[in-house]
């Protein structure tokens, strides 16, 4: 084991350094405060996204107040799984972000670029054995073309119309596809906001761990807007018909 | 994740800590149990970082001495530096760096909270795992699940003092109460820009609960 070291946080290192940096810290760990589903999906001006606020631990709801989203310039990264993995994550976009400020070039990073990132070092912590242990929604526009992928704690990556990591994955990425799949350039943003409601709220009915306070973020055109918390309208007359078990 | 070992002292513990406008109030049980025995009766979980920062440790006594020993180095080092103390804010930093870069290795579970010119009172808890979070209050150690209904039932936004003194009160008393692993004592500090003032009250002196 090697002995606690206390580097001052975050300082601007050299990208190799960085790259390195963590990786054997902790070997294979298990996620403990958690972030669920995050849905993603192209529609006219650009993508939204959603996800809830809740940092899971284990079965319990304890923290209710998280942000899952981050901006990176014009790029919008959406987080489930670890959720200290997910601070670190955000930690080492911000030193690239700096980085790539003080080489004054000119050039900004692009949701592609941000993307690479991303996989890249998911990618390299999985060779080590070492993941970090989430799955990340990577949405932006670029060169006026749409574009969204996800990334995982084992490197895999993908790109397409629709995407979400956790629960999502099995339960809203089916009705993404039927509402809204190959259709992106007809898909308003009413309509898209609907779909995505939809969606949330049949993994708040699903999903022992989603949490009814979510968060809405589009990126258009404009740049990166992340929406503040609101709460989704449950429909629970069905239980009206439901008396005893059968027997 | 590293648990705890067999025969390691456990701080089982409840922990807590509350915001109020002008400070914080910090507070704790005192049981520190190895198994079933409790080792010490009347443990200080309330571990000053620096005269205006607390942190309460929960989870392994050696692991959580340990790193608050290590920043509290770090933020006298920190002074020495700046000519100024650090914010509740850098220390809850310095402790997310240890204990997120040591996760495999540690058992901690720690609660910051204190007093800095900037922001005023500041409370952030580090779970295992090493994550950070801000929060208006914190609950922390085996005994906090028994109280969440408690607190959320109870806090308020905007409470003053004397009203955050009382609540950790009631709900370390009932954690205390319901939890093998904390009892003894309730250690209270209250945190403002005047200073620390600390008070105990004492296990048969505990707010009034039903007890069947």
């Amino acid at each position: 084991m090697d002995p606690i070291t206390l580097e001052v946080p975050h300082m601007l290192r050299a990208p190799a350094a960085a790259a390195n940096q963590g990786a054997n810290a902790h070997t294979s760990s298990q996620p403990i405060i958690t972030g669920t589903s995050v849905l993603a999906f192209k529609y006219k001006d650009g993508i939204m996204m959603a996800a809830d606020t809740l940092g899971a631990f284990g079965s319990m709801a304890r923290f209710r107040d998280e942000n899952r989203f981050m901006q990176v310039g014009d790029t919008l990264v959406g987080a489930g799984g670890d959720m200290s993995d997910f601070q670190y994550m955000k930690h080492m976009l911000e030193d690239m972000q700096t980085r790539e400020y003080d080489m004054d070039d000119g050039q900004r990073m692009g949701t592609r670029s941000v993307y690479k990132y991303v996989s890249n070092v998911m990618y390299g912590r999985r060779n080590r054995f070492d993941p970090l242990w989430n799955a990340y929604v990577v949405g932006g526009v670029e060169g006026g073309e749409r574009f969204l992928g996800y990334v995982n704690l084992y490197g895999t990556t993908y790109e397409a119309d629709c995407v979400a990591t956790g629960f999502g994955a099995h339960l809203a990425i089916p009705m993404l596809r039927k509402r809204v799949e190959g259709r992106a350039d007809e898909v308003t943003e009413e309509e898209a906001v609907a779909v995505l409601d939809d969606c949330m709220r049949t993994l708040l009915y699903r999903d022992c761990q989603a949490f009814n306070r979510v968060r809405r973020a589009k990126v258009t055109a404009r740049g990166v807007e992340v929406s503040e918390p609101y709460a989704l309208q449950t429909d629970w007359s069905i239980a009206d018909y439901v008396v005893g078990y059968g027997a | 994740m590293a648990g705890l070992k067999p025969g390691e002292i456990n701080l089982g513990t409840t922990i807590m800590a509350v915001k109020f406008d002008g400070g914080v109030v910090v507070a704790a049980d005192s049981r520190t149990s190895t198994g079933a025995y409790v080792a010490n009766r009347v443990t200080d979980k309330l571990t000053k970082v620096n005269d205006r920062i607390y942190c309460c440790r929960s989870g392994s006594a050696a692991d959580t001495q340990a790193v608050a020993d290590i920043v509290s180095y770090h933020m006298d080092l920190y002074s020495s530096q700046h000519g100024e103390r650090p914010t509740v804010k850098v220390a809850a930093s310095l402790f997310q760096e240890i204990c997120y870069q040591n996760k495999d290795n540690l058992s901690a579970s720690i609660i910051v909270a204190g007093w800095d010119e900037q922001k005023g009172g500041s409370v952030f808890e580090i779970p295992r795992g090493g994550s950070l979070h801000q929060q208006e209050f914190a609950v922390g150690g085996s005994g906090s699940t028994y109280i969440y209904g408690f607190c959320d039932k109870t806090f308020r936004p905007g409470m003053n003092r004397e009203e955050c003194i009382e609540f950790v009160k009631n709900a370390v008393g009932l954690a205390i109460t319901r939890d093998g692993h904390s009892g003894g004592v309730i250690r209270v500090a209250v945190i403002t820009k005047d200073g620390v003032d600390r008070e105990i009250v004492y296990g048969n002196a505990l707010p009034p609960q039903y007890t069947g």
